[in-house]
């Protein structure tokens, strides 16, 4: 173990050599250093969160004022995406169905997960262990690239002849195996195939990546962290690895069955006897789209909680650096992130109550599904707890982690009546779906996304964020995310539909909550000014912040903080031992408020900074 | 930079990195093939008809043999190396090699016996499989289609034994069918009928597995043998790594067979 670790300080002590070694294109494209990857991976999903943003901006538009052209956007499109999509600038069903899918599509698999997950995952999680690099550097980099390519041929899909897929983000059989195939069908450039193809490469893209974040975990821990004194965020990045480990292959086994049943008129999804434009299809006959809904399903709930996890990781680190004491329990926390991780494997069929199981196949969902509330109530209640008595400071990452535990709150509770099939009954299809889960997709996730870049931006680039642009960034985020999705909740009591193309204009009973549609619109825009100060705050500190003038800069007591500013190539200068519990902070009988987990006993002693060794 | 554990094992947990990452990763498959597998069942609960003994259960009982030696040839080959014997390891796993192309090779022939043999649907649903007594062509174009019935026990162990090395004389009969009469044929494609899609999807991907499997065989046979130069023990855990995903693909085809030629 030891000469290891001399091994891993050699190599960092031949630093400045080993930068000019390096050439450009292996230093930033073809890299194979976990940080660097982590970066990659945070600004392509951050380009493609403000791509798909963008989609959903537009839609929201064509809700607000049905069938009317988009200005200053409308004539662009048309331009780009030809006349039959948008004739004269309006915006025509099919490609609001094509955004929608798109935006869900990319979000979910594209955005957040890459982002939350492996973007910090990537960059974090080698530092809060101690660990050089990841397990595998060079299966890093693929799966980076995989996931790449993967967004690519996504973003490819919209200009193929019919436009991007238009099946939703669940790409639904039997309408997905028959979609893009009018005139003029080309087998393998058409929206729905390159969905298919997009989302494999994606699939084995986080496949290696999960593999590479679990065994760097299990094995590159440093000398003396055990697993009771793992950081929380290395705790859910861990739960989540699983999750996609487990639960994405059966999708891809979907993916490849639609594929072929796109590609050879297999009918692994489509049953028998099926009409489509008025005619017989041409199918052999004998397939489930049930099939197709529990193998998505299998995969598409983990999924939820593959984003919600890392927020949670991220939230718990921030709040005990901020609160300034420890976490109120961190065992109760990390047991709660490992059931929630169990218990989402087998709540998946609650996405299918209206597909007429049987009830005792709907009451096993059910149950589960509410069980799932109890951990997820006890992680909120360490958190809000962990403030109790605590000398809080307001910086920006502790707004935004603060903000996260009331979204995340609406969130959950508005996603029980879904649960359970009597109300499901009545909700199902409707905005209140809508509401629900984008409280727990934009608002949760993207408050803990921003919150974690404010935090550990010090440590990847050397300068602090802004605070002011900071504060000016969360205020109205915090406000127009509510503004945007609160109002779906209302309609969808309205029994308002979220596929409605028109906003539910042609609807009578929803004709008194038609007025909301311009509450979100105008909230979606609003929100999408208020990411402007964060676009300037990040690229102007990026090379004029203030400098941060300790290792150190939030006083924190994990890992990530023991490496240079920024860490260079291998991470740390001298070898790491962990002697602590991750979160130790306002010791008695230490004279600063945080004791560092790298700190050895031995030597506070010897400083006289301890006056007894803490319990 | 070194990545502490690529060799020597982790004391706590007493494996190296990538025998970790490589049961991380046959998790992972194991809920790949588990997709296909659950779809399979999920399908033929469901399905109405599904047909018996279409494929040649010799061809594919001797295509199990082959992979379960494999299996054995590949464990003896990180033995040798092990042991530091590197022209056994050499020897072993090109034997393993072999045995890995005879597989496909004969994987294909199947696949090309299937894509010869048709199926015809009369309107009154009943169902004649056999092979065409015409060219394809001909058969498009005609509108009789001529075809030679597969003899009432071609589902026999014995009859597909003898297929395989000959042309078994029961096919000499030909049946002509108007094609007013059919509701439609096809040979033995994926879009045949679901069974069929089922073992071309299933089978299919377990041959890109075995050709995975060779591609990185072959590779620790060929240029990264030159590793054993340097650090003979990070060979071995190289090819143990790769020797258990090779038994985890036999293990994938060993359900395969029963489920697709048996049952």
């Amino acid at each position: 173990m030891d000469s290891e670790m001399s091994m891993t300080s050699h190599a960092a002590h031949g630093l400045h050599e080993k930068h000019e070694e390096i050439p450009w294109i292996r230093k930033y494209v073809f890299s194979t250093d976990h940080k660097m990857i982590g970066y990659q991976y945070m600004v392509t999903s951050l380009f493609v969160a403000l791509f798909a943003f963008f989609l959903m901006v537009l839609m929201r538009w064509q809700l607000s004022f049905p069938g009317k052209p988009i200005p200053v956007f409308g004539p662009i499109l048309e331009k780009l995406l030809g006349s039959s999509m948008a004739p004269g600038g309006v915006m025509t069903p099919q490609l609001y169905n094509s955004f929608g899918a798109m935006h869900g599509t990319m979000m979910i698999f594209m955005a957040l997960v890459p982002a939350l997950f492996a973007g910090f995952g990537n960059f974090v999680v080698p530092l809060q262990i101690g660990a050089p690099d990841m397990a595998f550097p060079r299966l890093n980099m693929a799966s980076f690239w995989l996931f790449f390519v993967g967004v690519v041929i996504m973003m490819v899909s919209f200009f193929v002849p019919g436009g991007a897929a238009k099946s939703g983000w669940t790409s639904y059989t039997p309408l997905a195996d028959f979609a893009d195939m009018g005139p003029g069908f080309h087998p393998l450039f058409n929206g729905q195939t390159l969905w298919l193809i997009g989302m494999a490469f994606n699939i084995t893209g986080s496949l290696l990546g999960s593999v590479n974040i679990i065994t760097t975990i299990i094995q590159l821990r440093t000398k003396g962290l055990s697993w009771m004194r793992l950081p929380v965020f290395v705790w859910s990045e861990l739960v989540t690895a699983f999750l996609l480990l487990l639960a994405f292959p059966p999708l891809e086994s979907a993916a490849i069955m639609q594929l072929m049943d796109r590609l050879f008129g297999t009918s692994f999804f489509s049953p028998e006897g099926l009409i489509v434009n008025g005619k017989h299809a041409d199918i052999s006959g004998g397939g489930s789209s049930i099939l197709w809904q529990h193998l998505f399903w299998f995969l598409g709930h983990p999924e939820v909680y593959v984003q919600i996890l890392p927020t949670m990781g991220i939230v718990g680190e921030i709040f005990a650096n901020n609160t300034r004491k420890p976490l109120w329990s961190y065992k109760v926390f990390v047991y709660s992130l490992l059931a929630i991780g169990f218990l989402s494997m087998i709540v998946w069929a609650h996405h299918m109550y209206m597909t007429g199981m049987g009830q005792a196949v709907t009451s096993f969902f059910q149950i589960f599904t509410t069980i799932i509330s109890i951990p997820s109530v006890l992680l909120g209640t360490v958190l809000l707890l962990s403030l109790w008595g605590a000398s809080i400071r307001f910086n920006v990452p502790m707004l935004f982690a603060l903000a996260w535990l009331p979204m995340f709150g609406i969130g959950g509770l508005t996603g029980l009546p879904l649960g359970w099939t009597a109300s499901d009954v009545v909700l199902h299809d409707t905005y209140y779906v809508i509401g629900h889960f984008h409280y727990m997709m934009a608002p949760a996730s993207l408050l803990a996304l921003f919150a974690g870049i404010y935090y550990w931006f010090p440590k990847a680039t050397g300068r602090y964020m802004n605070e002011f642009l900071g504060k000016l960034h969360f205020w109205p985020t915090v406000i127009f995310f509510n503004g945007i999705f609160f109002p779906m909740l209302v309609q969808g009591f309205a029994g308002v539909h979220r596929r409605w193309y028109d906003g539910g204009a042609g609807w009578q009973m929803a004709q008194n909550v038609l007025w909301l549609n311009q509450v979100m619109s105008v909230s979606a825009w609003a929100l999408a000014i208020a990411q402007i100060p964060f676009i300037i705050n990040f690229f102007w500190s990026l090379w004029a912040g203030k400098k941060v003038t300790d290792d150190n800069p939030w006083q924190a007591t994990t890992l990530e903080w023991a490496t240079p500013t920024p860490p260079g190539h291998g991470n740390f200068l001298h070898p790491v031992a962990v002697y602590r519990d991750p979160y130790e902070y306002s010791v008695p009988g230490y004279k600063q408020d945080y004791l560092p987990q790298w700190e050895p006993e031995e030597r506070l002693r010897k400083e006289g900074n301890l006056s007894q060794i803490p319990s | 930079m070194e990545i502490p554990y690529t060799v020597t094992a982790r004391p706590d947990t007493g494996l190296y990195n990538a025998k970790v990452g490589i049961w991380l990763f046959l998790a992972s498959e194991v809920m790949l093939f588990g997709g296909l597998f659950s779809a399979y069942i999920f399908l033929r609960l469901g399905a109405s008809h599904w047909p018996h003994h279409i494929l040649n259960v010799p061809m594919g009982l001797f295509n199990t043999m082959v992979l379960i030696s494999s299996s054995i040839t590949m464990v003896l080959a990180w033995s040798s190396l092990k042991m530091r014997d590197f022209a056994k390891y050499r020897q072993w796993l090109g034997i393993t090699l072999f045995c890995g192309v005879l597989f496909l090779s004969v994987k294909s022939v199947e696949y090309k016996d299937k894509f010869h043999h048709y199926g015809v649907i009369l309107k009154n649903g009943q169902e004649i499989t056999g092979h065409l007594a015409m060219s394809e062509e001909e058969a498009m174009r005609s509108d009789v289609l001529k075809i030679k019935p597969d003899p009432e026990n071609a589902g026999d162990f014995v009859y597909q034994l003898k297929s395989i090395f000959s042309k078994p004389e029961a096919e000499e009969k030909v049946l002509e069918i108007p094609k007013n009469e059919i509701r439609w044929w096809s040979n033995f494609v994926p879009k045949y009928n679901t069974y069929l899609a089922t073992y071309f999807t299933m089978t299919g991907i377990h041959a890109l597995h075995i050709l995975g499997g060779l591609l990185v065989l072959g590779y620790f046979w060929g240029p990264g043998a030159s590793l054993y130069k340097r650090n003979p023990e990070h060979l071995a855990n190289r090819v143990e790594v790769a020797g258990l995903f090779w038994h985890f693909v036999d293990l994938v085809w060993i359900f395969l067979f029963p489920t697709l030629y048996l049952f």
